[in-house]
């Protein structure tokens, strides 16, 4: 046969040496250091998405929608603090810094969280006073780095956030490179300008459960046991984690999955250590229920909240509020299609931008560039952050009223079922059209 | 002097009133009896009045200070004067870990010696030690004076930015990217003053200073083996 006759094999692209994981060896070989970026887990896990909620029907009756009421404000602190936070929402804003995000970009967070009667939240590199003054209810984050840390701040919070890790990285430190350290971020962090900052991983004045007792005391000490002490960890070992929060004192426990965002990490941290948010909540509740505190010690879980069906399927799962940062910044404009061209200048797209730390964001959030900044005003983004928030409960209040529930809150896992095994298993649900789930004794 | 007996009278009562006193009190001068090692005393104090703990404390004595002096008649646990913004703290005795973590500003002067990590991630504190202190002293500092009237423990410095670090005695090592630098007129000036505020004798002349050699304030793969 004439060589040029021979059927040929169709070429074939490795599972395992895909074009992405090409493409980063030679990046890697190209430059020496790992990739940096921010956001969250890209890669697929087991999510919200796996869960179905079951509704009403002959055993059990729906609300009206338009006319039965149901409830959403939710209590938070209401262990030791004189002072528990009130919202209208179980939907806040979770911490995000000054650095990492623009002045006009934490004040649009301020803004919008408040018309919509909920809380945010600072993040590594203090409190900055128009975040203050524009955040009715503002949580005060406690990290290893103590970049901005004052007494004074610490008093005009409405609670306070001991920060022991969180989900993009559990265990590992911040970074915030020397692009985005202008005069005002390095003037507040205590450092020159232009290095790159690395935060602590670990807090510099404690260390274990124990310590951290101390340390919840003498915070309740310094603001005269007013406001509400919240203890956030990254989704790794999240019963023992929550029991051992309890244990130190908490009022609220902070729960955050691996797709929750960061500012800036290795990328081969945000996709490789850490438990989906799916898998954490159950034996964090199930922690809380252990020692007699489900609802006295608050539960907010965050990291990949996206829509209301997902503040309904985690409060169903027994959370008894949620937190998002992702979602808020592009509710901001993060991401926008209409910076489609710019992005494509920085090779790549809408969507998978995710260079935050370059702090050339088109969108002026991820960045201390006074020009590209202008670029967010504050008010519109503020109220565009407002209606995703309103439009987030709405449709968790359309879920809970077809579950036949009058609050929130009353939602549970037996109004849940799962697609996949998977699902089943971290959310302890039976798998659609069974009765059994991964796990459940007697099967 | 008032006196406030902390094992008849509680913490919560004795913080509570040392943070009510404004500058305008005459009840300037406090003795705390009775510690007996107790966390978190005389916390969160904002006015210039004398506080003095008549024996040892347990963690955080004098967190986050601010004006206020308090005087220490015994040995401190973990952080002493954490996150101190200004005033002074005096402890008579030891030190345990954490001394002057994260301070901000104010004078932190402990008589005795300093265990591990003192001075860590300090933001414009000063502290001088009339003794020794442990290991991985002055870990990723940012601004302020550590002095060592005595010696250093490993990994001084290590990851430091921009504090400057005087010690008399011998540094068993220096932490990644911490490296002896020029004692110039204007360290022997600092530290002049810090001996004097402190009440130490020991001669300007007699330290040497540590600082950041500033190669990892920019990350290089090339000094990844620093890490």
């Amino acid at each position: 046969m004439d060589n040029k006759n021979i059927p040929r094999t169709e070429p074939i692209q490795s599972a395992t040496f895909t074009n992405p994981i090409n493409a980063e060896i030679r990046r890697a070989a190209a430059t020496g250091i790992y990739d940096i970026r921010g956001g969250g887990a890209k890669r697929r896990v087991p999510h919200f998405d796996d869960l179905l909620f079951l509704g009403a029907s002959v055993s059990r009756y729906p609300l009206e929608g338009y006319r039965e009421k149901c409830e959403t404000k939710v209590t938070l602190g209401t262990r030791f603090a004189k002072k528990p936070i009130e919202l209208d929402i179980p939907v806040t804003i979770a911490g995000m810094s000054f650095g990492a995000l623009s002045g006009p970009a934490k004040e649009a967070l301020g803004r919008g969280a408040s018309a919509a009667g909920t809380s945010t939240t600072t993040g590594d590199g203090g409190m900055t006073p128009e975040e203050r003054g524009h955040s009715s209810k503002l949580v005060y984050q406690y990290l290893p780095s103590r970049y901005g840390m004052n007494p004074d701040d610490l008093r005009k919070a409405d609670a306070i956030e001991v920060v022991v890790g969180q989900g993009a990285k559990p265990g590992g430190g911040g970074m915030l490179l020397g692009q985005k350290i202008s005069d005002r971020v390095a003037e507040m962090r205590c450092l020159p300008k232009g290095i790159d900052q690395r935060s602590a991983c670990r807090h510099p004045d404690w260390t274990g459960p124990d310590d951290l007792e101390i340390k919840i005391l003498e915070l309740r000490e310094i603001t005269d046991w007013q406001v509400p002490i919240y203890v956030k960890v990254g989704g790794t070992r999240p019963y023992y984690d929550t029991a051992l929060a309890v244990k130190a004192g908490a009022d609220v426990v902070v729960l955050d999955g691996m797709q929750g965002g960061t500012a800036a990490t290795q990328d081969v941290f945000i996709e490789h250590v850490g438990l989906p948010t799916l898998a954490c909540i159950r034996p964090a509740v199930q922690a809380l229920q252990d020692l007699g505190v489900h609802r006295e010690v608050q539960l907010i879980v965050s990291g990949g909240i996206r829509t209301g069906a997902d503040v309904a399927k985690a409060m169903a799962l027994g959370a008894d509020a949620v937190a998002i940062g992702t979602a808020a910044l592009i509710a901001l404009g993060d991401n926008d299609p209409k910076w489609e061209s710019e992005y494509q200048k920085l090779g790549t797209t809408t969507g998978a931008y995710d260079d935050w730390h370059e702090g050339l964001d088109p969108a002026g959030i991820t960045t201390q560039d006074a020009e590209l900044m202008k670029r967010v005003d504050p008010v519109d983004a503020g109220r565009r952050l407002r209606n995703y928030l309103k439009v987030m409960t709405l449709e968790a209040q359309t879920i809970a009223r077809a579950c036949g529930h009058n609050h929130l809150h009353n939602l549970e896992p037996e109004d849940l079922c799962a697609l996949t095994m998977e699902a089943a298993a971290m959310a302890r649900v039976p798998l659609a059209g069974t009765d059994w789930y991964p796990g459940k004794a007697g099967f | 002097m008032q006196t406030y007996d902390l094992e008849a009278n509680g913490l919560r009562g004795l913080n509570s009133t040392l943070q009510e006193q404004n500058g305008g009190t005459n009840k300037t001068a406090w003795e705390v009896v009775n510690p007996k090692g107790s966390h978190a005393i005389a916390v969160g104090l904002d006015s210039p009045i004398d506080v003095t703990v008549k024996g040892s404390t347990g963690y955080y004595c004098a967190g986050m200070n601010q004006q206020a002096t308090v005087r220490v008649e015994g040995s401190v646990g973990p952080g002493v004067a954490e996150n101190m913004m200004s005033g002074q703290v005096i402890v008579e005795g030891d030190a345990s870990q954490y001394a002057g973590a994260t301070g901000h500003g104010g004078l932190l002067v402990i008589k005795g010696n300093a265990s591990s990590r003192c001075g860590i991630s300090m933001k414009g504190i000063d502290i001088v030690v009339h003794g020794n202190i442990g290991h991985m002293c002055a870990f990723m500092a940012q601004a302020g004076n550590l002095v060592v009237c005595g010696d250093a423990g490993d990994a001084l410095g290590d990851s430091c930015y921009e504090a400057r670090l005087f010690v008399r005695g011998s540094v068993k090592s220096l932490g990644a990217d911490c490296i002896e630098k020029e004692m110039r007129p204007e360290h022997i000036e600092i530290l002049k003053d810090l001996l004097e505020r402190a009440g130490s004798d020991a001669k300007p002349e007699e330290f040497k200073r540590y600082g950041s050699a500033r190669q990892l304030y920019n990350f290089d793969v090339d000094n990844a083996q620093a890490y």
